[in-house]
Formats: C-alpha cells, sequence, structure tokens
C-alpha cells in the first residue's frame, strides 16, 4: 500500500500526497519516505518565522501568488502550536490563504507543533521532503509565533525569511539574540504602520554590529495584507538563493541538515533502546528517593544507567564525530 | 502518543455569524482535537478541497442562513469528485428539526441544535472516529 502510496504521490495525486503527510505527521512514512526521498532535492525551501501577529500566513500568502504568477508550483506546511495541556490545537494560518485554496499549482498543509518547542513540529522536515518529492519548486514553511530562542526553521530550510513589525518598540531586543541570527532575508512587514523607520534604522545598526559575514540579510518592507513590496522581497530571496548556489553555500547547509536529521533519529532510537533496556523494577524505589530529596536526578538516572548493562561510552568517542 | 482527530469546521454561506463555529472549534480544541478553522463564507467546494488537502477525518458545518438544503447536497457532491465520501459531515446551528432526517438522509452524519452542550460534539466525534 505505502509504495503505491508513493507512486501515486509522483504522479501527481493530491489525495495520495495528503495521506502521505498524514503518515509523515504520525511518524509512520518510513516506507514512504524511503521511496519519496531519491527524488528530493529540486525544491527551493523558505522558511518564514517571526512574533506571533508579524503577518506571516498573510505574508506567506502573498509569497506564493506572486511566485504563481511566475508560473511556479508552491506547497506549503503552516505549523500552529498544539496545547502542552490537551495536546489539541487550532489551526487558522490557511485562513490567511483562502484565495489559493482552489489553485491546482498550491497545497496547503497545516500541521499542530505536538510538543515540540522550537518553533517547528518534529516530523515537519518529512512533510517537507514529500512536497519536494512531489514536485513544488517552492516549499514554504511557515513557523508558529516565535520568541528568542525557537530556530529550528533555519536547520530545515535554505532559506530563512524573518518577518518583523512596526512598533514593537524595545521588543527588538527580544530577538537580537536567537532569531536575528538566522535571517537571511528580513521583511519589515505592516511597514505603513508608524515606526518602520525607526526599526529599519534599529535593524541597519543591528546588522552593522554583527560580525563579518560572507551574506548580509536583506532588509525589505512589506504590506502583505495589499501585496505591497512582496515581489521585492521575493527578488531579495532570490538574489539569496542565487549567492547560495554560486557560493556552495546552499550545499553545505543542506548537508548539515543531513548530519541534523541522522543526529535527531539517532536520538530517537537510542531513546527507545536505552528505555526499553532499563530495568522495570525498583523505578518507583529511586523516584521516592529523588522526592525525598536524598538523592539527585542526575545520580538516579546513573543509577538505572548502571542497572541496565549498556556497553559504557568508549574512550575516543569518534562516533560522536558527526554532530 | 494517540493520534490527534484533525477536524475541518467550516462556515459556508453568506451570513457573517462565526460565533458558533469558533465556540465549537475552541471546544473540540481543548478537547485535545486538532482543528483546522478557515472563516466565513466558505464556498463548497473550497470546503472539500481544504478536507483533501488537510486529510481531515471530520468536517463540521455551522449553518444559520437557512441554506443547509443547498449547502449539504453541494458539498457532498465535491466530496464525492475527490473520492472523499466516507468522510464523516456533521452539522450545527439553526436548522429546522423539520429538516433534519431529509439531511441524515443525505448522509449528514448528525445535526447539533441551538443549546446543544458542546460536549456532546466531543463524544460523538470520538465515539465514531476514535480508533
Amino acid at each position: 500500500m505505502s509504495a503505491d502510496l508513493a507512486g501515486k504521490v509522483l504522479a501527481g495525486s493530491r489525495r495520495a500526497l495528503a495521506r502521505a503527510l498524514t503518515l509523515a505527521e504520525n511518524g509512520e512514512a518510513a516506507e514512504v519516505l524511503r521511496a519519496l526521498v531519491p527524488h528530493t532535492g529540486s525544491a527551493r525551501v523558505i522558511g518564514v518565522t517571526g512574533p506571533p501577529g508579524a503577518g506571516k500566513s498573510t505574508l506567506v500568502d502573498g509569497l506564493a501568488k506572486v511566485l504563481r504568477a511566475r508560473g511556479e508550483s508552491v506547497g506549503i506546511v503552516a505549523v500552529d502550536p498544539s496545547s502542552p495541556f490537551t495536546g489539541g490545537a487550532l489551526l487558522g494560518d490557511r485562513l490567511r490563504m483562502n484565495d489559493l485554496a482552489l489553485d491546482p499549482g498550491v497545497f496547503i498543509r497545516s500541521m499542530a507543533s505536538r510538543g515540540s518547542l522550537g518553533g517547528l513540529a518534529r516530523r515537519t522536515g518529512d512533510l517537507v521532503k514529500i512536497l519536494d518529492a512531489a514536485g513544488f519548486a517552492t516549499v514554504l514553511v511557515e513557523t508558529v509565533g516565535v520568541g528568542q530562542s525557537e530556530v529550528d526553521v533555519a536547520a530545515a530550510a535554505d532559506a530563512t525569511l524573518l518577518v518583523l513589525t512596526p512598533g514593537m518598540g524595545d521588543g527588538i531586543q527580544a530577538i537580537k539574540a536567537g532569531i536575528l541570527e538566522i535571517a537571511d532575508a528580513i521583511a519589515i512587514n505592516k511597514a505603513d504602520l508608524p515606526g518602520a523607520d525607526r526599526l529599519d534604522a534599529e535593524l541597519a545598526a543591528m546588522l552593522a554590529l554583527a560580525p563579518p559575514a560572507p551574506w548580509t540579510p536583506p532588509v525589505r518592507r512589506t504590506a502583505a495584507a495589499t501585496g505591497e513590496g512582496i515581489a521585492a522581497l521575493l527578488d531579495a530571496l532570490d538574489d539569496f538563493h542565487a549567492w547560495q548556489a554560486e557560493t556552495g553555500e546552499r550545499a553545505r547547509r543542506r548537508a548539515r541538515r543531513c548530519r541534523a536529521e541522522l543526529a535527531a533519529a539517532l536520538e530517537d532510537g537510542i531513546r527507545a533502546q536505552v528505555l526499553a533496556a532499563l530495568p522495570r523494577d525498583g523505578i518507583e524505589a529511586v523516584i521516592a528517593r529523588v522526592e525525598a530529596r536524598r538523592l539527585t536526578p542526575a545520580d538516579a538516572a546513573a543509577e538505572l544507567l548502571a542497572a541496565a548493562r549498556l556497553p559504557e561510552p568508549g574512550a575516543d568517542g569518534r562516533i560522536l564525530e558527526f554532530y | 502518543m494517540m493520534k490527534p482527530i484533525r477536524v475541518l469546521v467550516a462556515k459556508p454561506g453568506l451570513d457573517g455569524h462565526d460565533r458558533g463555529a469558533k465556540v465549537v472549534a475552541r471546544a473540540l480544541r481543548d478537547a485535545g482535537f486538532e482543528v483546522i478553522y478557515t472563516g466565513l463564507r466558505q464556498p463548497p467546494e473550497r470546503i472539500a478541497e481544504v478536507a483533501l488537502q488537510e486529510d481531515v477525518d471530520a468536517i463540521g458545518l455551522s449553518l444559520l442562513s437557512g441554506a443547509h438544503n443547498t449547502i449539504f447536497p453541494r458539498l457532498f457532491a465535491e466530496l464525492h469528485a475527490r473520492e472523499l465520501d466516507d468522510l464523516l459531515v456533521f452539522g450545527g446551528g439553526v436548522i429546522p428539526e423539520g429538516d433534519v432526517p431529509g439531511l441524515k438522509a443525505m448522509g449528514v452524519a448528525e445535526v447539533f441544535g441551538p443549546g446543544t452542550p458542546t460536549a456532546a460534539v466531543i463524544d460523538f466525534l470520538k465515539g465514531r472516529l476514535a480508533a
């Protein structure tokens, strides 16, 4: 069934594509991905991130429309947060993308973060691969509304677009540490609001202070709700794309992504195997000693791992070099 | 981990009242569902296409305009065109009781009228969809 599903995805079936995305989202797409991964690598993957309410979804809608006007197909993965308490989610990103819903050159998938804290869901990368294999020329990945440190998108995308808005005042301070560093391009969205000049100046000052880098993220003003500035923003992303190809930076970034994905998959496997090896009996007694403050959590973990009789870490640790 | 149930909550028709749809969407979220909400004035063709792309388990339509006897058949036709005949479709809003048997005959799984506790919708979906 699954091999057949991959074939249907490659043949352009939207229903099969939707099913494959569901399997991937649930971590059940090993077979489908095995068949599809050889067909990936052609799509340009653009991550779109920024604080809640910055206009990411509206901007994604605008970018997709410009790409469609150029005749390119567009896949979109839009991630919204899951409730940490119920696991439920209200996925509303495509509310801003209704005009695209019936375009056969566009496929939009909403995704709940399902407990991941890095701005994407654990399986977002797999969904991107499937859309890539299905032949979409550009895949836009919209993160949840982020704060300072949700930077997973930088590892998942070829290019990261950071969306900011005027009037955040000192809010700019909050984002300068982590998220500004991953931006390959910056949109000052809602640029028709007061404060755009100030944000522009602040960004210019901050980027001037950054350590010398081969690429300085271009800053473009947009008003996503009216479409203003979006074509120019896409031109800036095209420039980055061309620079990446010329310098080999894209290949390097993709190579790093492969290593990161392997590391994540290994960690999943390691966790499952080690948890299976832990002794069933006596865990509650150890927990009770931690609760009674007679044992630190770290010592408790060491005690349980010792009881599992796993091989000792090698002295040279060479296997870990690829991290 | 259990797979979350995915539900599309849609508001077709020309009226601008989506309070009920939002209350149901919120209640389903709080019950652990993943809810896709697409806003007001959704034509049946778009609802069916979104259901396909999102691979949802169920579609809930909120109808207050009296157009239920027109909208539901159109939705079923659009779903059929996409081979989504097995999808669970339910409705809510202002729908006269006399119309309910007809809607059920055409494939609407359940109709929730005004005053229905949200728990009834949740229990219904869990009963029909929990694996």
